[in-house]
Protein backbone atom coordinates (compact mmCIF):
# COMPACT_ATOMS: atom_id res chain seq x y z
CA UNK A 1 0.00 0.00 0.00
CA UNK A 2 2.61 2.31 0.77
CA UNK A 3 4.40 0.84 -2.44
CA UNK A 4 6.06 4.52 -3.56
CA UNK A 5 8.55 4.35 -6.78
CA UNK A 6 11.12 7.18 -7.89
CA UNK A 7 9.96 8.47 -11.14
CA UNK A 8 11.43 11.29 -13.48
CA UNK A 9 9.85 14.66 -14.27
CA UNK A 10 9.22 15.48 -17.68
CA UNK A 11 6.79 18.04 -17.76
CA UNK A 12 5.42 20.52 -15.18
CA UNK A 13 2.49 22.45 -15.53
CA UNK A 14 0.71 24.22 -12.33
CA UNK A 15 0.58 21.34 -9.65
CA UNK A 16 0.19 18.66 -12.22
CA UNK A 17 3.44 17.31 -13.35
CA UNK A 18 3.86 14.23 -16.26
CA UNK A 19 6.85 11.75 -14.89
CA UNK A 20 8.04 8.71 -16.62
CA UNK A 21 10.01 5.74 -15.51
CA UNK A 22 11.66 3.31 -18.17
CA UNK A 23 8.79 4.31 -20.63
CA UNK A 24 6.04 4.46 -18.35
CA UNK A 25 4.07 7.38 -18.13
CA UNK A 26 2.12 9.09 -16.00
CA UNK A 27 0.29 12.77 -14.31
CA UNK A 28 1.09 12.99 -10.91
CA UNK A 29 -0.16 15.83 -8.44
CA UNK A 30 2.34 18.34 -6.70
CA UNK A 31 0.18 19.74 -4.04
CA UNK A 32 1.81 17.62 -1.19
CA UNK A 33 5.77 17.22 -2.67
CA UNK A 34 8.20 17.95 -0.19
CA UNK A 35 9.86 20.76 -2.27
CA UNK A 36 9.01 21.93 -5.88
CA UNK A 37 10.99 19.99 -8.16
CA UNK A 38 12.25 20.82 -11.66
CA UNK A 39 12.01 19.09 -15.18
CA UNK A 40 14.86 16.28 -14.91
CA UNK A 41 14.24 15.60 -11.20
CA UNK A 42 13.28 12.14 -9.27
CA UNK A 43 10.33 12.47 -7.71
CA UNK A 44 8.54 9.59 -5.32
CA UNK A 45 4.89 8.78 -6.31
CA UNK A 46 2.47 7.40 -4.26
CA UNK A 47 -0.95 6.80 -5.56
CA UNK A 48 -0.79 9.62 -7.89
CA UNK A 49 0.94 12.24 -5.68
CA UNK A 50 5.00 12.73 -5.57
CA UNK A 51 5.91 12.63 -2.46
CA UNK A 52 9.37 13.45 -1.53
CA UNK A 53 12.11 15.32 -4.53
CA UNK A 54 15.56 12.72 -4.13
CA UNK A 55 18.49 14.58 -3.38
CA UNK A 56 20.56 13.30 -6.54
CA UNK A 57 23.60 13.75 -4.09
CA UNK A 58 22.63 12.34 -1.05
CA UNK A 59 22.06 9.48 -3.07
CA UNK A 60 25.17 9.58 -4.99
CA UNK A 61 27.08 9.80 -1.77
CA UNK A 62 25.58 6.54 -0.46
CA UNK A 63 25.96 4.73 -3.73
CA UNK A 64 29.56 5.56 -3.66
CA UNK A 65 30.52 4.49 -0.34
CA UNK A 66 29.55 0.82 -1.73
CA UNK A 67 31.75 1.34 -4.49
CA UNK A 68 34.67 2.46 -2.60
CA UNK A 69 34.62 -0.79 -0.64
CA UNK A 70 34.05 -2.28 -3.56
CA UNK A 71 36.48 -0.92 -5.65
CA UNK A 72 39.27 -1.75 -2.20
CA UNK A 73 40.10 -5.43 -2.18
CA UNK A 74 41.28 -5.00 1.19
CA UNK A 75 39.92 -6.87 4.37
CA UNK A 76 36.68 -4.17 5.18
CA UNK A 77 34.57 -6.68 5.98
CA UNK A 78 36.32 -9.83 5.31
CA UNK B 1 20.61 7.54 -12.11
CA UNK B 2 17.62 5.83 -11.62
CA UNK B 3 17.54 5.15 -8.01
CA UNK B 4 16.19 1.43 -8.48
CA UNK B 5 18.49 -0.75 -10.67
CA UNK B 6 21.53 0.80 -8.38
CA UNK B 7 20.13 -1.16 -5.11
CA UNK B 8 20.30 -4.07 -6.77
CA UNK B 9 23.72 -5.01 -7.43
CA UNK B 10 24.96 -8.75 -6.36
CA UNK B 11 28.97 -7.56 -5.69
CA UNK B 12 27.83 -5.00 -3.09
CA UNK B 13 24.71 -7.74 -1.43
CA UNK B 14 27.38 -10.54 -1.50
CA UNK B 15 29.60 -7.60 0.60
CA UNK B 16 26.74 -7.07 3.25
CA UNK B 17 25.77 -10.59 4.16
CA UNK B 18 29.31 -11.48 4.78
CA UNK B 19 29.03 -8.32 6.77
CA UNK B 20 26.35 -9.42 8.60
CA UNK B 21 27.40 -13.12 9.18
CA UNK B 22 30.52 -11.81 10.27
CA UNK B 23 28.91 -9.40 12.84
CA UNK B 24 25.82 -11.35 14.07
CA UNK B 25 26.47 -13.14 17.63
CA UNK B 26 23.41 -12.70 19.64
CA UNK B 27 19.83 -14.26 18.61
CA UNK B 28 17.68 -11.29 17.44
CA UNK B 29 14.54 -10.98 16.10
CA UNK B 30 14.10 -8.00 14.08
CA UNK B 31 10.34 -6.75 12.93
CA UNK B 32 10.07 -5.39 9.57
CA UNK B 33 6.81 -3.28 9.73
CA UNK B 34 6.03 -2.51 6.25
CA UNK B 35 4.13 -4.70 4.27
CA UNK B 36 6.10 -4.43 0.95
CA UNK B 37 9.22 -5.07 2.65
CA UNK B 38 7.91 -8.37 3.99
CA UNK B 39 7.39 -8.51 -0.16
CA UNK B 40 10.77 -7.31 -1.17
CA UNK B 41 12.25 -9.87 1.78
CA UNK B 42 10.71 -12.57 0.09
CA UNK B 43 10.92 -12.01 -3.28
CA UNK B 44 14.93 -11.09 -2.87
CA UNK B 45 15.05 -14.65 -0.39
CA UNK B 46 16.75 -12.64 1.96
CA UNK B 47 15.29 -15.02 5.24
CA UNK B 48 17.91 -17.33 3.36
CA UNK B 49 20.77 -15.57 3.01
CA UNK B 50 21.01 -14.76 6.99
CA UNK B 51 22.77 -16.56 9.82
CA UNK B 52 20.11 -18.38 12.03
CA UNK B 53 20.97 -15.65 14.83
CA UNK B 54 18.85 -13.63 13.17
CA UNK B 55 14.65 -13.47 12.18
CA UNK B 56 12.73 -11.89 10.67
CA UNK B 57 9.14 -10.89 11.93
CA UNK B 58 6.42 -9.16 9.61
CA UNK B 59 4.29 -6.60 11.56
CA UNK B 60 1.29 -4.91 11.07
CA UNK B 61 2.30 -2.68 8.02
CA UNK B 62 -0.68 -3.55 5.53
CA UNK B 63 -3.34 -1.26 5.38
CA UNK B 64 -5.57 -3.38 3.91
CA UNK B 65 -4.94 -6.47 6.91
CA UNK B 66 -5.44 -4.20 10.00
CA UNK B 67 -8.62 -2.19 8.11
CA UNK B 68 -11.23 -3.71 11.08
CA UNK B 69 -13.89 -5.89 9.56
CA UNK B 70 -16.49 -3.21 11.38
CA UNK B 71 -15.38 -0.45 8.50
CA UNK B 72 -15.52 -3.00 5.36
CA UNK B 73 -18.94 -4.23 6.46
CA UNK B 74 -19.88 0.03 6.21
CA UNK B 75 -18.94 -0.20 3.02
CA UNK B 76 -20.24 -2.58 2.04
CA UNK B 77 -23.73 -1.58 3.20
CA UNK B 78 -23.28 1.85 1.35
CA UNK B 79 -22.13 -0.27 -2.02
CA UNK B 80 -25.92 -1.67 -1.92
CA UNK B 81 -27.47 1.77 -2.05
CA UNK B 82 -28.58 2.45 -5.76
CA UNK B 83 -26.96 5.78 -5.90
CA UNK B 84 -24.14 5.02 -4.85
CA UNK B 85 -20.42 4.64 -6.57
CA UNK B 86 -17.96 2.86 -4.47
CA UNK B 87 -14.38 3.85 -5.32
CA UNK B 88 -11.55 1.82 -3.80
CA UNK B 89 -7.90 0.64 -3.64
CA UNK B 90 -7.87 -2.43 -5.37
CA UNK B 91 -6.84 -4.76 -2.56
CA UNK B 92 -10.06 -3.65 -0.57
CA UNK B 93 -12.58 -5.07 -2.81
CA UNK B 94 -11.48 -8.88 -2.18
CA UNK B 95 -11.40 -8.52 1.72
CA UNK B 96 -14.17 -10.60 3.39
CA UNK B 97 -16.68 -8.48 5.33
CA UNK B 98 -18.87 -10.12 8.13
CA UNK B 99 -21.25 -11.73 4.87
CA UNK B 100 -19.86 -10.19 1.93
CA UNK B 101 -17.00 -8.69 0.07
CA UNK B 102 -17.09 -5.70 -2.20
CA UNK B 103 -16.51 -7.70 -5.31
CA UNK B 104 -19.41 -9.73 -4.57
CA UNK B 105 -21.39 -7.12 -4.48
CA UNK B 106 -20.29 -5.68 -7.65
CA UNK B 107 -21.07 -9.19 -9.17
CA UNK B 108 -24.76 -8.84 -7.69
CA UNK B 109 -24.97 -5.68 -9.67
CA UNK B 110 -23.05 -2.68 -7.27
CA UNK B 111 -21.32 0.38 -8.89
CA UNK B 112 -18.21 -0.53 -7.60
CA UNK B 113 -14.82 1.12 -9.19
CA UNK B 114 -11.37 0.44 -8.32
CA UNK B 115 -8.97 3.63 -8.68
CA UNK B 116 -5.41 4.18 -8.45
CA UNK B 117 -5.57 7.66 -6.64
CA UNK B 118 -8.11 9.29 -4.31
CA UNK B 119 -8.05 11.62 -7.30
CA UNK B 120 -9.35 9.42 -9.82
CA UNK B 121 -12.72 8.85 -7.41
CA UNK B 122 -12.92 12.79 -7.02
CA UNK B 123 -12.91 13.01 -10.85
CA UNK B 124 -15.70 9.87 -10.87
CA UNK B 125 -17.62 12.17 -8.82
CA UNK B 126 -17.09 15.41 -11.14
CA UNK B 127 -18.30 12.88 -14.01
CA UNK B 128 -20.91 11.54 -12.23
CA UNK B 129 -23.03 14.66 -11.25
CA UNK B 130 -26.10 12.44 -10.18
CA UNK B 131 -24.92 9.54 -8.31
CA UNK B 132 -23.14 9.55 -4.88
CA UNK B 133 -19.24 8.45 -4.94
CA UNK B 134 -17.63 7.76 -1.79
CA UNK B 135 -14.02 6.91 -1.45
CA UNK B 136 -12.84 4.31 1.13
CA UNK B 137 -10.31 6.13 2.45
CA UNK B 138 -7.49 3.47 3.77
CA UNK B 139 -3.60 3.84 4.44
CA UNK B 140 -1.22 4.83 6.81
CA UNK B 141 0.80 8.61 6.93
CA UNK B 142 2.48 8.07 3.28
CA UNK B 143 -1.20 7.86 1.77
CA UNK B 144 -3.35 10.00 4.32
CA UNK B 145 -1.54 13.56 3.16
CA UNK B 146 -3.21 12.81 -0.64
CA UNK B 147 -5.99 11.94 0.41
CA UNK B 148 -6.13 15.19 2.24
CA UNK B 149 -5.06 17.24 -1.03
CA UNK B 150 -8.21 15.60 -2.42
CA UNK B 151 -10.39 17.08 -0.08
CA UNK B 152 -9.36 20.39 -0.17
CA UNK B 153 -9.74 20.55 -3.92
CA UNK B 154 -13.05 18.75 -3.53
CA UNK B 155 -13.90 21.99 -2.00
CA UNK B 156 -12.09 24.45 -3.42
CA UNK B 157 -13.88 23.15 -6.79
CA UNK B 158 -17.38 22.68 -4.83
CA UNK B 159 -18.31 19.30 -5.62
CA UNK B 160 -21.42 18.09 -3.64
CA UNK B 161 -21.37 14.47 -4.75
CA UNK B 162 -17.78 13.12 -2.99
CA UNK B 163 -17.67 11.43 0.22
CA UNK B 164 -14.82 9.62 2.02
CA UNK B 165 -15.16 6.68 4.54
CA UNK B 166 -11.93 7.45 6.61
CA UNK B 167 -10.39 4.74 8.08
CA UNK B 168 -6.76 6.00 7.99
CA UNK B 169 -4.50 4.17 10.65
CA UNK B 170 -1.39 5.71 11.90
CA UNK B 171 1.74 3.54 12.59
CA UNK B 172 3.78 4.63 15.78
CA UNK B 173 0.82 4.41 17.96
CA UNK B 174 0.52 0.81 16.61
CA UNK B 175 4.18 -0.27 17.65
CA UNK B 176 4.13 2.45 20.84
CA UNK B 177 0.48 -0.72 21.74
CA UNK B 178 2.67 -3.97 20.79
CA UNK B 179 5.41 -2.77 22.45
CA UNK B 180 3.33 -1.83 25.88
CA UNK B 181 1.10 -5.40 25.56
CA UNK B 182 4.44 -7.27 26.10
CA UNK B 183 3.21 -9.66 23.09
CA UNK B 184 6.46 -8.94 20.98
CA UNK B 185 9.52 -10.18 21.38
CA UNK B 186 11.75 -7.99 19.33
CA UNK B 187 15.22 -6.34 19.32
CA UNK B 188 14.96 -4.46 16.44
CA UNK B 189 12.47 -2.29 13.70
CA UNK B 190 13.16 -1.77 10.43
CA UNK B 191 11.27 0.89 9.87
CA UNK B 192 8.89 1.60 6.67
CA UNK B 193 10.53 4.06 4.36
CA UNK B 194 7.54 5.89 2.98
CA UNK B 195 5.61 6.63 6.13
CA UNK B 196 8.91 7.97 6.92
CA UNK B 197 9.12 10.29 4.08
CA UNK B 198 6.07 11.83 5.44
CA UNK B 199 6.44 11.79 9.18
CA UNK B 200 10.17 11.89 9.76
CA UNK B 201 12.25 9.52 12.56
CA UNK B 202 10.92 11.50 15.96
CA UNK B 203 7.93 9.38 16.50
CA UNK B 204 10.64 6.31 16.37
CA UNK B 205 13.00 8.53 18.38
CA UNK B 206 10.49 7.80 21.80
CA UNK B 207 10.35 4.46 21.12
CA UNK B 208 14.17 4.33 21.12
CA UNK B 209 14.50 5.97 24.25
CA UNK B 210 11.64 4.75 26.17
CA UNK B 211 11.84 0.46 25.12
CA UNK B 212 15.13 0.83 23.76
CA UNK B 213 14.79 -1.19 20.77
CA UNK B 214 16.81 0.81 17.95
CA UNK B 215 15.83 0.71 14.81
CA UNK B 216 17.00 1.87 11.25
CA UNK B 217 14.50 3.04 8.25
CA UNK B 218 14.75 1.25 5.36
CA UNK B 219 14.39 1.50 1.46
CA UNK B 220 12.91 -1.26 -0.46
CA UNK B 221 15.29 -2.84 -2.64
CA UNK B 222 17.71 -5.98 -1.83
CA UNK B 223 20.74 -3.52 -0.59
CA UNK B 224 18.47 -1.86 1.32
CA UNK B 225 17.47 -4.44 3.45
CA UNK B 226 20.14 -5.77 3.63
CA UNK B 227 22.40 -2.60 4.74
CA UNK B 228 19.19 -1.94 7.36
CA UNK B 229 20.19 -5.50 9.02
CA UNK B 230 23.66 -4.90 8.83
CA UNK B 231 23.21 -1.20 10.44
CA UNK B 232 20.82 -3.07 13.24
CA UNK B 233 23.14 -5.66 14.02
CA UNK B 234 25.53 -3.06 14.48
CA UNK B 235 23.56 -1.38 16.86
CA UNK B 236 22.56 -4.35 19.24
CA UNK B 237 25.75 -5.81 19.29
CA UNK B 238 27.73 -2.47 20.36
CA UNK B 239 24.60 -1.96 22.79
CA UNK B 240 23.10 1.21 20.96
CA UNK B 241 19.62 1.96 20.71
CA UNK B 242 19.71 4.87 17.89
CA UNK B 243 17.22 5.39 14.92
CA UNK B 244 19.25 5.89 11.66
CA UNK B 245 18.29 6.26 8.08
CA UNK B 246 19.36 4.39 5.42
CA UNK B 247 16.65 5.07 3.45
CA UNK B 248 18.49 8.82 2.78
CA UNK B 249 17.25 8.97 -0.65
CA UNK B 250 13.77 9.10 0.09
CA UNK B 251 13.35 9.84 3.79
CA UNK B 252 14.55 12.95 6.21
CA UNK B 253 15.01 13.22 10.00
CA UNK B 254 12.01 16.09 9.86
CA UNK B 255 9.84 14.26 7.32
CA UNK B 256 7.51 16.26 4.68
CA UNK B 257 6.07 19.16 6.49
CA UNK B 258 3.90 20.40 3.77
CA UNK B 259 1.78 16.97 3.07
CA UNK B 260 1.59 16.95 7.39
CA UNK B 261 0.28 20.48 7.34
CA UNK B 262 -2.17 19.10 4.84
CA UNK B 263 -3.13 16.26 6.55
CA UNK B 264 -3.44 18.28 10.06
CA UNK B 265 -5.60 21.08 8.36
CA UNK B 266 -7.78 18.19 7.13
CA UNK B 267 -7.90 15.24 9.70
CA UNK B 268 -7.90 14.84 13.16
CA UNK B 269 -6.50 11.90 15.02
CA UNK B 270 -9.09 10.00 16.63
CA UNK B 271 -9.24 6.60 18.44
CA UNK B 272 -9.12 3.54 15.87
CA UNK B 273 -9.66 -0.08 16.08
CA UNK B 274 -7.02 -2.32 14.24
CA UNK B 275 -7.39 -6.11 13.22
CA UNK B 276 -5.87 -7.83 16.09
CA UNK B 277 -4.44 -5.07 17.92
CA UNK B 278 -8.08 -3.80 18.50
CA UNK B 279 -8.70 -0.08 20.10
CA UNK B 280 -5.64 1.86 20.49
CA UNK B 281 -6.23 5.72 21.50
CA UNK B 282 -4.90 8.56 18.86
CA UNK B 283 -3.99 5.80 16.04
CA UNK B 284 -6.72 6.88 13.36
CA UNK B 285 -7.60 9.97 11.32
CA UNK B 286 -11.35 11.36 10.84
CA UNK B 287 -12.23 14.57 9.16
CA UNK B 288 -12.04 17.73 10.93
CA UNK B 289 -15.83 19.54 11.74
CA UNK B 290 -14.43 22.08 9.08
CA UNK B 291 -14.49 19.25 6.66
CA UNK B 292 -17.55 17.15 7.68
CA UNK B 293 -19.75 17.87 4.77
CA UNK B 294 -17.17 15.01 2.91
CA UNK B 295 -17.74 12.74 5.97
CA UNK B 296 -20.07 9.46 4.45
CA UNK B 297 -20.88 8.16 7.84
CA UNK B 298 -22.39 11.72 8.69
CA UNK B 299 -24.07 11.76 5.35
CA UNK B 300 -25.54 8.90 5.24
CA UNK B 301 -27.66 6.92 8.03
CA UNK B 302 -25.36 4.11 8.05
CA UNK B 303 -26.97 0.97 9.91
CA UNK B 304 -24.48 -1.92 9.93
CA UNK B 305 -24.74 -4.85 12.84
CA UNK B 306 -21.87 -5.75 14.44
CA UNK B 307 -18.96 -7.15 12.95
CA UNK B 308 -18.53 -11.24 13.19
CA UNK B 309 -14.57 -11.99 12.92
CA UNK B 310 -14.37 -15.79 11.47
CA UNK B 311 -13.62 -17.84 15.01
CA UNK B 312 -10.79 -19.57 13.56
CA UNK B 313 -8.76 -17.42 11.59
CA UNK B 314 -5.55 -16.07 13.04
CA UNK B 315 -4.77 -12.88 11.00
CA UNK B 316 -4.57 -10.28 14.01
CA UNK B 317 -2.09 -12.45 15.42
CA UNK B 318 -0.20 -12.92 12.17
CA UNK B 319 -0.61 -8.96 12.30
CA UNK B 320 1.08 -8.67 15.80
CA UNK B 321 3.76 -10.88 14.81
CA UNK B 322 3.02 -13.48 17.75
CA UNK B 323 1.93 -16.16 15.28
CA UNK B 324 3.27 -17.13 11.96
CA UNK B 325 0.85 -18.36 8.99
CA UNK B 326 2.00 -21.73 8.81
CA UNK B 327 0.44 -22.09 12.42
CA UNK B 328 -3.03 -21.03 11.34
CA UNK B 329 -4.81 -24.32 10.08
CA UNK B 330 -6.73 -22.88 7.46
CA UNK B 331 -3.32 -21.87 5.78
CA UNK B 332 -2.79 -23.29 2.08
CA UNK B 333 -5.33 -25.76 2.74
CA UNK B 334 -9.32 -23.61 2.42
CA UNK B 335 -7.30 -19.73 2.95
CA UNK B 336 -5.56 -19.18 -0.60
CA UNK B 337 -5.11 -15.96 -2.64
CA UNK B 338 -8.01 -17.44 -4.72
CA UNK B 339 -10.58 -17.85 -1.86
CA UNK B 340 -8.86 -15.42 1.52
CA UNK B 341 -10.43 -16.05 4.78
CA UNK B 342 -8.40 -13.35 6.23
CA UNK B 343 -7.11 -9.90 5.02
CA UNK B 344 -3.49 -11.00 5.05
CA UNK B 345 -4.04 -13.58 2.44
CA UNK B 346 -5.96 -11.05 0.45
CA UNK B 347 -3.57 -8.21 0.14
CA UNK B 348 -0.85 -8.64 -2.02
CA UNK B 349 1.28 -7.33 1.07
CA UNK B 350 -0.21 -9.71 3.48
CA UNK B 351 2.10 -11.73 5.37
CA UNK B 352 0.05 -14.62 4.59
CA UNK B 353 -0.36 -13.49 0.72
CA UNK B 354 3.68 -13.32 0.69
CA UNK B 355 4.29 -16.93 2.46
CA UNK B 356 1.69 -18.27 0.13
CA UNK B 357 3.48 -16.84 -3.07
CA UNK B 358 6.93 -17.65 -2.46
CA UNK B 359 6.15 -21.15 -0.87
CA UNK B 360 7.03 -21.39 2.65
CA UNK B 361 4.85 -24.59 3.45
Amino acid sequence: MCLAVPMEIKKISGNIALVEYEGAKKEVRLDIVDQQPAVGDYVIIHAGFALHRIDEEEAKKSLRYWEEILAKTDETFE
Amino acid sequence: MKHLSEYRDKHIAKKLIDAIWDLSETPVRLMEVCGSHTVSIFRHGIRQMLPETIQLISGPGCPVCVTARAEIDRAIVLSSYPEVIITTFGDMIRVPGSLSTLQKQRAGGADVRVVYSSFDALKTACENPKKTVVFLAIGFETTAPAIAATVLEAKRIKIDNFFILSAHKLLPPALTALLNSDRLNIQGFIYPGHVTTIIGTLAYEQIAQKHGIPGVVCGFEPIDILETIFMLIRQIEQGETTVEIQYKRGATATGNLRATEVLNQVFITCDSNWRGLGLIPESGLTLRDEYRSFAAEDYFDLKVQPAKDHPDCVCGEVICGTKNPAECRFYRKVCTPQNPIGPCMVSTEGTCAAYYKYYIA
